[in-house]
This record gives C-alpha cells, structure tokens and sequence, in this order.
C-alpha cells in the first residue's frame, strides 16, 4: 500500500541559509507522525513546500505513490493537504462560516454568496467530526482554542485527508492540548493522516506514532514512539544534553522592590483587561507569572511600563509612587523591560547596533551632552564594552540590527536593559522564538541579575521556563492574579489548572 | 439685500447632489482600492486624467458617451499602473499615487497644448443632455432635486447600489476583504491574491475616471487645466468619513457636495470675495477629519503581499 | 603654525569630507540615475508622439540651463526654493509623516515675510532681514503645527489635512494680495520690501540670491540635526519603529509634532527666500508649483539632504532649461512635469528598474 505522502530529496535553501538539505520523509496511511526540531531546524519549510507555499530547490514529492508537482496550496489542497499554520490564516472580521468556505464559496445564480448553506456546510461538519463552532460568530470575538478549531474545520472542509498542524499546542493551555489530542485521534480513527511539527518533547511522545528530528535542515533519523524516550529524542534534536534545571544558589529574597495594589486597566478594545491586580517582587528574586497569552499580561506589562494608562491602582518602586510618571521617567528611575515582540517593540530594526544599545538612554549623559546633542565618542565606546561583554555576534557596531539573527538580537535587547544594573527588570516572553543555545543565554543572564540583586518578573506562556526560573509563582487568569505559590509547593499540573481557570481544591 | 431664501432653497440641495457626484464615484473607487490593501492617492490623477480623455474622446468623435467610455478605461489603466508598482514591484503605495498625480497635471496640460494648443481649457464639446425622469420630477422638493439631473448623476446613485451589492453579497466582495485584511488567510484558501489586489485597483481608477468624465462631460462640457480641484482628496476624506462603506461613502459625499454647492451660491451672489469662499470645502474636510477619522479603524493591511 | 594655515587645513578637510560623502552618495544613488534615465527614455516616446524631436527639445534645455550666466543664474534660483520644499518633505518623512503640502506651507512662510518686510521702515538690516526670514519660517511653522496637532491628537491623515490647508493657503494668500494688502495696480501684489529686508543678490545681472546659500546651510543644519542630536534621533526613531520607541519612553507624539513644525518652517523659509530674495514682494502665484517639485526632488535625492541638494540643481535645470527650450523650440513647457512624474514613479518601485535591467539583459 503506498504511503501517504513521500518527500524525497528535498533541498531548499533561502539567502545565506540551507532550510532544507536533502531530506526524506515519508507520512504513512492513518498515522500521527511527529516531525520535531529547535527553531528554525526546517520543520515549517519541511511543510510549507509540501503545501505549496515554497517550492523546493531540489527534490521529489509522491503523494498516494504518485509523483506530483505542489505549486500553490490550492493544488495541495486538491491533493488533500491541508494545513493548520501557527499564525491563523483566519481573517477577524469575518465570520466562522465565511472563513472556512472562502475560496471555495457556495453560491446563487454564480455571483450571490449563499449565507445560509455555507453557515449548514458548516454546521454538518461540527456535527460530523465533534468539533464544536458557532458557524455565525465573527472570528475576532473568539477565544484563541476555539479559533484553532475553526482552522482544523477549514482544512477539512477542503476534503483534507493529510493535515499537518504547525506548533498547535504553542497557544495552548494543559486542558486544550488535551481536548485536541482527543480530537486527533477522532481524526485518526476516521482514517487521516496527520503531521504534527512541535518542538515540545512529552506532547510528541504523547500523541504521535513515529516521529522524524530534524536538525539544521537535516533528517537525524525516524523513530517508532515505542521504541524512544523524550531524553533521546532531545539529543537526536540538539546533539548534547539539555541542562533543564539551574543551580539555584544566591542570597534569600530581600526588600520589596515593586509593589502593584489594585490596578485596573482596559485593553484596546475598552473592556477591563486588569482586575484589581496586586502584587509584589522583591531584590535577589524572580517573580514569575504564568497564563496562557491573551489573559492581559500585554496590558499589565504596558501599565508597568507606563505605556498604557490605569484606570485605578497604585504602582511603586522601591517605596516611591510611579504611576504618574512617564515611561521615560521611570527607565531613569531604574525600570528596564526586555518586551515581549524584540522586533517589534525592543529593537529598531534599521538603526544600527550602537544607535539601538541607547535606546530609551539616549536623551542623558553620558550619551547626550547639552540636553539635544549626541555624545557620538562615548556612545561608540558603550557599544564597543557592550558588544564584548555580551558577546554580541555583529560585524561591526555599525551594523544595521535587523540584518543580525534572533539569538542575537535578543542579546542587543539583554545588553541594553541589564547593563545598567537595574533595580526593577521586566522580561516577557524572553526566550520566544529563539533556539536552544540562545534560551540558554537569556535565562543565564536573568539569574545572574537575580543573582546581583534585582527584582526580576518573568512573564512566560512557557510554564516550563516559569518552573525553570522563577523562586515564585503568580498565575494570571483573565485579567486577575488567581494564585501566587512558593516555587517548591506547586507543580505544572496544579499551575496548568490554574492557568485555564480551574481551581486545584 | 440677499434673503436667506436666496441661499437655502431646494435648488441648493439639487447643486449639492451634482456636486457630490464625483466625490460619490472617486471615494467609491477608493473604497474598492483600498478594500485589498492598496492606498490610492493617486484617485486625484485619475480624475484628472479621466476627464481629459473624456473629452478629447468626445472632441475626436462627437459623441460624449464614448468619452465615457474612454474615461473609464483610461481610469483603470491608471489604476492598473498603480497597482503594478505597488503589488508586482512592491513599490511605496504613497509615493505611486503621488507620481500618478503629478504625472497627471503635467501630461494633461502638456497634451492640452498638443492637441488644443491652449494651456488653460479645451473648446467646449458636446454635452449629455439631462434625463428629466416622467413622473419623479412632477413631485415636489424631491422631484426638483432628483427628477431632472443629468445620466451621470443617476448612474452615480445606480453604483453606489451595485458597490454595496458586490461589496457585501457576493463571494468577490468577500475575497475582496479577505485579500485586503489578512492576504495569507487568503492566499492559503486557495485565492489569488495579486489578481483580486489588481482587480480592485482597476476598479478603483475606473470609477475615478468616471467621477472625471462628470466634471468635464456632465458638469461643464470641456476640459481646463487641474480641474479636478483636489477632488480626489476630498473624496478620499469622504470615504473615511463613510467608514470604507459605499453607502457612508454616499453620505460623505453628500455633505461636501453640500459645502461645495453653498460655497458657489454664495459666490455667485457676491455675499464675500470668491477666494475666502472657496476655501469652505477644504477647511470643512479638515474638521471633519479631525472630528471623525479618530473612530475610524480601517479595514486593511496595507503592506505589500511578498511571497517567497 | 599661524591660523590662516590652521584654518585652511580645516576647510581642506571639510572638503575633501564633502566630495568623499558626495561619491559614496553617487555610488548609492546608482537606482536613481537609471530612474532618471529611463524618465527621460520615456519622455523622448512622449516628445517624438506628439510630434516634436527629442533632440532638439533636450538640447534646448542643456543650454537653456548651463549655456551661459543667465542659465545657470536661473537654474540655481530655480533650485533654491525646491531644496527647502525637498529638506521639509524630506524631515516629515523621517519621522514617518507624508507632508504633502510644502506649497502651502512655503506660501504662507513667503506672505508672512513680506508682512514684516513691508511693514517696517529705518530698522537696520541685520534686525529687520533675520525678522523677516524668522516670520517666514513662523508662518510655515503655524502651518505644520495645525495638521501635526491634527494628527498626534486625533489621529487624522495628514496627507489629506496637509493637502487641503495648501488650498486654504493659496486662496488665502491670494485674498490678500488681491484685497487689503494689494499694491496699487493691476497686479495682485503686495507694495516693495524695504532695502533692509532684502536678501542680497549673488550672481548679478542673474537674479540669484542668497537664499540659495541659506539652503545649504539648512540642508547642513538638517543633516546635524537628524544625526546628532538628540531629537533628531527620536524622529528618526519613531519613523521607523514607533511600538518600540513609545516602548522606550519616547514621546511620540511631541516628535511628530516636532518633525511636521520643523518641516513647515523649513517650507516658510523657502518662501520667505524668494520674497525677500527673488522678487522682493508677495506676488500671487509666484510659486509655480515649488511644493510639489520638493517632494519628487527628497524622493530622487534618495530622502536625503545631500543627495536632495543635488537632485533640485537637476530640477532647476529642467525648469530653466524647460523655459528657454519652450521659447526656443515651442514645446510645452509641461514636459517637465511629465519628465518629473516619471522620475517619481520610477523612484517609487526600485524593484521596477531591476526587472527592467534584467529584461535588457543587465545584471543588477
């Protein structure tokens, strides 16, 4: 019986980087087969080729022992493909039904959409596959899990007998990833195929039967599920052990350094974001606050900084009340933040390395001399001291930041926000996006400011990295803080619980 | 002595509906631009340009319903300029639409001369006529501003109608959307995103170019130097204003032609020096922007669609 | 060593500093040239189209504009106020503002101007000439302050508020000079500026004056500015990332406000230098369209001030090489504006002159 799809040979390389290298990968009939990797090891290329949203350098494609030619994903889907991305390809505006019949849209009389058998199309796969989905509600009012859902719909909705599912679990709590497990397996016993790209070692070895690594672009072998253990497969993934826990030795948590009582917020959209939140983190500690993206981390790190207005509350630092300052103000007094998007709020991708190391510091001395002109000698020998205490891999000072990779342009943010030795530092979602040498890094440096006396919050959808790091634990749940727990009195399922709104009685 | 009834009387409301017309026609091709992403400033330039060959159609032939025509076509090649410098070659949606409007003022006054050999305004041409409609304009009030307009007035009413329609009931109208908001959404359902982004662009210089015809084919019979008189501004402010919606785009449109109408009528009657006058459409626009633009999200992701 | 050897080691210095900095621009600009070629390419389709010889019309215009002093006085003159409009569009931008109405902005800084050079009588010319330009820079001040407060406040577009006050500032300016403050005559004018207000000429018999000399300075002023200083790197910040400025206590909007206030002054200054220096009096429509040239001058300078200088030298030329080859062989005087439009769209999709270079078998 012929596979369900063969890739053989696949090459395919971008400017300055080979993504993918000669790489075989067979898909059987009705199994979930894992590929797994570090970011940016060629998973996501892996697929997007065999979904026609790239096409290979080299290479061959079978699908059901026929060899095909996927130039766009309207011929993957006419395959059979389907795929679920990690960003949705939802649009917000429109509703569930609309979203899952676009582009192949029930109509009247050829031009008139026809609402009403789009929305009972629907409808009739909800009930046919278990997925549940309101066909009429517009997509940008959904949760995040239930968006997902909608996804999986679409591609089934195009006849998808392959799908592959790109980092679902990334957004997820412990309680959804269960629900779309369940939701696998009901897809495997009606006879998909599924792939399922992760980098999360226990979900593969949960769900999947086989599983393939990739490293660097290269297959490092295929294995059975039975026949591995997640410790494995994480040396097959990154070729060394993974040091998963930290030497813990530093002094006892000391003075409270923040302290946040009743604040109160609203998002964009003018509805509360924070409730009544209070908290606070002391010198030589790292608070770390857990929660499933989207339940108002965002705003509670904006009202911190001073970016976002609060609507009641009472912020201090160090004793001293800061709420009314500005964000300027409060970098002065000693308030640095690592952002959760580096591209999109810690760096400014076109300006150079040095010009991006004063960001927020660049209006005082030593960078500034008379209150409007740029003290050019001494900026150049901080970045000069910077670039080598932290290792910055740049050519030169001068280089255009953007032209830098992730790992190393989280090392400028880093550089930036620790050097001064702050009192107070904010770091959310730090080691996002970045592969395992650079995670390493980041979290290095977190504990080493720890270690000097700062007050650290970590901000993390990565519960792992919370365990990790952090000496306590806040868990933040739409908009309130429903639990804070010494480190070594919880565990992850209690935190998972927590995190999805449940209560661990 | 002027007497307030002078001013305000139905024919104002009927100048006010000429008036708006172009606007109706630009700001609906602007909603169609930039409905798939595309930012048309450049809806001005092809006003312009629309009316010109409207007329020098019109002049070649005799017949001012192929000027239409010509007009309109003319529109869309503009707009399909526009939209092969910023879809194929990525270009700056802004300094496109920029390069068409000054390309305009230059290219139309340049063949003014060519052809006319004057700078300033064509010969007149002949005109459209207007379409008293049988039983409408017997009505009062509304049979003097509706019943006896000239055709591109009414045709204007007829796409405002058809843009809701496609806009919103059929399944171009939602890939449209779909191709503006969130192109790879889109483009992973199997869409074409770069003809449906041309398509509207086409459309969008199509309709400006008709909303040009009116000002030189329907409004005045010939063409003069600039004449579309930063229409092509105003109506992309009356589409903000109309909320990216054919019908508040009406709307919009309807109250700066309203300025527009008032501005003449007092003009005409001498009530205060004609420059102070024709400032008021353009001081109204500013107050307008700055009282409403600030509720206003627009619907689309403007970045050019790059794939690998 | 002596001062005047310390002194004109500097200058050599500067120099040489100059013309290094002018290479590596020409080096850059390489996708400017080939749209400025490939403007007139088209341009020559267009002349031969409507029946004129490409080879006459452009070989009018090279002497028109170089041939002899009254050429070049008038190429530079025609240039000065088109580098102010291209440094203003040109700052707005840095700071992600499309400030599209440098002509209005330049009309009421020339109007403003001429209210302060008229008005006054026996002030010595060191007080009554820096007023008057300071006026001039004020009134295009004001006129960048009420779209950038528009903007950072309630978010309207300025490419359309910008837009509509240059048509409020032309028939305003236009109401005045035709109304109260009209000469006596036929011409729509303002009376002469006193002595003490005029801007020295600096090509006699040409009628170049030293406001061209004032360009420059504000082109140097704005480089320093965006470079060196402290403001300047919040402009360029919030241009080009404002999350992540706002992000790190960068106040956004007074940098907005900042960039489209400078800009309107810049503009007013240029108008302010052709009053005061050119004609010598608010005449109505002096400015055939100086606005609208500087923002296709800043884009082909490749938005920079050096680079701008040097691309409003080249439209100068064209607009008093286009007068002479009008006189001089009849045609339109508006194929400059279609050569300009050209260049600009050209300008606008770089990755157009690369498919085209590829088309004709070039290598990029």
């Amino acid at each position: 019986m012929a596979s369900a799809v063969e890739m053989r040979g696949i090459t395919k390389t971008f400017p300055g980087v080979v993504a993918n290298d000669k790489v075989n990968f067979i898909l059987e009939k009705g199994e979930v087969h894992g590929l797994l990797g570090e970011n940016g090891a060629g998973k996501t290329v892996l697929m997007s080729i065999l979904y026609g949203l790239y096409r290979s350098d080299k290479g061959q494609i079978f699908v059901d022992g026929k060899k095909v030619k996927i130039d766009s994903p309207s011929v993957a889907i006419k395959l059979g493909i389907g795929m679920v991305h990690q960003n949705f390809m939802l649009v917000p505006s429109l509703t569930v039904a609309e979203n899952i019949v676009l582009g192949r849209e029930p109509k009247k009389h050829h031009f008139w959409f026809d609402t009403n058998k789009a929305v009972s199309d629907v409808q009739a796969l909800c009930d046919r596959y278990g997925l549940e989905v309101d066909p009429k509600a517009k997509v940008h009012s959904l949760p995040v899990g239930v968006q997902q859902r909608v996804e999986v719909l679409k591609a089934l909705f195009r006849g998808a007998e392959i799908l592959i599912l790109d980092e679902p679990t990334a957004v997820l709590t412990p309680q959804e990833v269960y629900g779309l497990f369940r939701a696998i397996r009901a897809l495997k016993q009606q006879g998909k195929s599924v792939i399922f790209i992760s980098h999360k070692l226990k979900e593969v070895c949960a769900i999947c039967d086989r599983i393939t690594v990739l490293k660097r672009g290269k297959v490092v072998g295929t294995v059975d599920k039975n026949e591995t253990k997640p410790d494995e497969l994480a040396k097959m993934m990154v070729g060394r052990e993974i040091l998963s826990t930290f030497e813990k030795v530093h002094p006892a948590p000391g003075n409270i350094v923040l302290q946040v009582e009743g604040l109160r917020a609203l998002n964009d959209r003018k509805l509360l974001a924070l409730k009544d939140v209070a908290f606070e983190v002391h010198e030589f500690e790292i608070l770390g606050v857990a929660g499933v993206e989207g339940n108002g981390q965002t705003e509670l790190v904006e009202v911190l900084t001073g970016i976002r207005k609060l609507e009641t509350g009472k912020i201090s630092l160090n004793g001293k009340p800061i709420a009314n300052l500005s964000a300027h103000e409060r970098i002065e007094k000693g308030l640095s933040n690592v952002p959760e998007d580096r591209q999109k709020k810690g760096l400014i991708l076109d300006f150079s390395v040095s010009e991006n190391l004063i960001l927020g510091r660049h209006d005082k001395p030593p960078f500034a001399k008379s209150w409007f002109r740029l003290n050019l000698e001494r900026i150049s020998d901080f970045a000069e001291r910077l670039i080598r205490e932290y290792s910055i891999k740049t050519p030169n000072r001068g280089t255009i930041v953007r032209n830098l990779s992730g790992g190393t342009q989280q090392r400028v943010v880093v550089a930036r926000e620790f050097s001064g030795e702050p009192e107070f530092i904010i770091a959310s979602q730090p080691t996002r996006g970045l592969d395992v040498g650079a995670t390493e890094y980041v979290r290095r440096k977190l504990l080493e400011m720890r270690g000097k006396g700062s007050a650290v919050l970590l901000i993390s959808a990565d519960l792992d990295e919370i365990l990790a790091l952090s000496d306590r634990i806040a868990v933040i749940y739409e908009g309130r803080i429903v639990a804070v727990r010494e480190r070594s009195k919880t565990s992850e399922f209690e935190l998972g619980l927590l995190m999805a709104g449940g209560k661990n009685d | 002595m002027v007497d307030i009834v002078d001013i305000i009387n139905v024919g104002l409301f009927a100048g006010a509906l000429r008036m708006a017309t172009p606007l109706v026609y630009a700001s609906l091709g602007g909603i169609f631009s930039e409905r798939v992403g595309i930012i048309n400033i450049g809806l001005e330039g092809m006003m312009l340009t629309g009316a010109f060959s409207g007329v020098l159609a019109t002049f070649g032939t005799g017949n001012p319903w192929i000027g239409i025509l010509v007009s309109i076509i003319v529109g869309g090649l503009l707009g399909l300029l526009h939209g092969l410098l910023t879809v194929k070659f990525a270009g700056n949606q802004i300094v496109s639409g920029t390069g068409i409007n000054i390309f305009a003022l230059g290219f139309t006054a340049y063949m003014s001369q060519i052809v006319w050999g004057s700078r300033g305004a064509s010969p007149n041409v002949q005109d459209l006529g207007t379409v008293p409609i049988p039983l409408l304009k017997d009505l009062p009030v509304v049979g003097e501003i509706l019943g006896n307009q000239t055709p591109l007035v009414y045709i204007a009413l007829v796409v405002v109608v058809l843009s809701y329609i496609v806009l919103s009931k059929t399944s171009f109208g939602l890939r449209i959307k779909a191709v503006g908001e969130h192109p790879a959404a889109a483009d992973t359902a199997g869409i074409n995103v770069y003809k449906t982004k041309y398509l509207g662009v086409i459309i969008s210089g199509m309709l400006a170019g008709l909303g040009g015809a009116f000002l030189s084919l329907d409004h005045l019979s010939l063409f003069a130097l600039g004449m579309s008189g930063g229409r092509g501004f105003i109506a992309l402010a009356a589409m903000i204003l109309g909320g990216w919606t054919p019908f508040g785009a009406l709307g919009a449109s309807l109250l700066f032609g309203f300025t527009e109408a008032l501005q003449m009528r007092l003009q005409s009657i001498g009530a205060l020096p004609s420059q102070i006058i024709l400032t008021v459409p353009y001081i109204v626009t500013i107050v307008v922007l700055a009282g409403f633009v600030r509720r206003r999200i627009p619907p689309s992701d403007y970045k050019p669609y790059l794939k690998d | 060593m002596t001062e005047e050897v310390k002194m004109s080691q500097k200058i050599r210095q500067l120099l040489v500093e100059i013309w290094s900095k002018l290479l590596t621009l020409l080096q850059g600009a390489k996708p400017q040239i080939i749209a400025i070629l490939g403007a007139f390419l088209v341009g020559t389709i267009v002349l031969f189209a409507s029946g004129h010889s490409p080879i006459e019309a452009y070989g009018a215009m090279l002497a028109g504009a170089f041939g002899d002093i009254y050429g070049i006085g008038q190429t530079f003159t025609q240039a000065t106020p088109i580098i102010f409009t291209a440094l203003a569009f040109l700052f707005a931008f840095k700071s992600g503002l499309f400030n599209i109405g440098a002509e209005g902005q330049l009309l009421i800084g020339g109007f403003t101007a001429a209210l302060v050079g008229t008005s006054f009588n026996g002030l010595p010319v060191f007080i009554h000439l820096p007023l008057a330009l300071l006026a001039g820079a004020a009134g295009g001040a004001l006129w960048g302050f009420i779209p950038a407060v528009l903007k950072a406040k309630l978010g309207a577009h300025e490419v359309i508020t910008t837009m509509m006050l240059s048509y409020v500032a032309l028939y305003l300016t236009s109401y005045m000079v035709n109304y109260p403050l009209k000469a006596p005559g036929w011409v729509p004018q303002t009376v002469l500026i006193t002595s003490s207000a005029e801007l020295p000429r600096i090509l006699p018999p040409t009628q170049l004056s030293a406001s061209f000399i004032l360009a420059l300075i504000i082109a140097g002023i704005t480089i320093y500015v965006l470079q060196r200083t402290t403001i300047g790197y919040e402009v360029r910040a919030i241009g080009l990332n404002p999350a992540a400025a706002e992000s790190s206590g960068i106040n956004i909007k007074r940098g907005l406000i900042f960039a489209l206030v400078v800009s309107g002054a810049i503009a007013g200054l240029g108008g302010a230098g052709e009053v005061l220096g050119v004609h010598r009096r608010y005449i109505d429509g002096f400015s055939p369209g100086y606005g609208w040239d500087g923002l296709a001058v800043a884009l082909i300078g490749g938005l920079n001030p050096l680079g701008s200088v040097l691309a409003a030298i080249l439209f100068g030329a064209l607009r008093s090489g286009g007068m002479s080859m009008n006189r001089a062989t009849g045609v339109p005087l508006d194929i400059i504006f279609v050569l300009q439009a050209l260049v600009v769209l050209f300008v606008a999709a770089p990755r157009l002159i690369r498919y085209l270079l590829k088309k004709g078998g070039f290598k990029w």
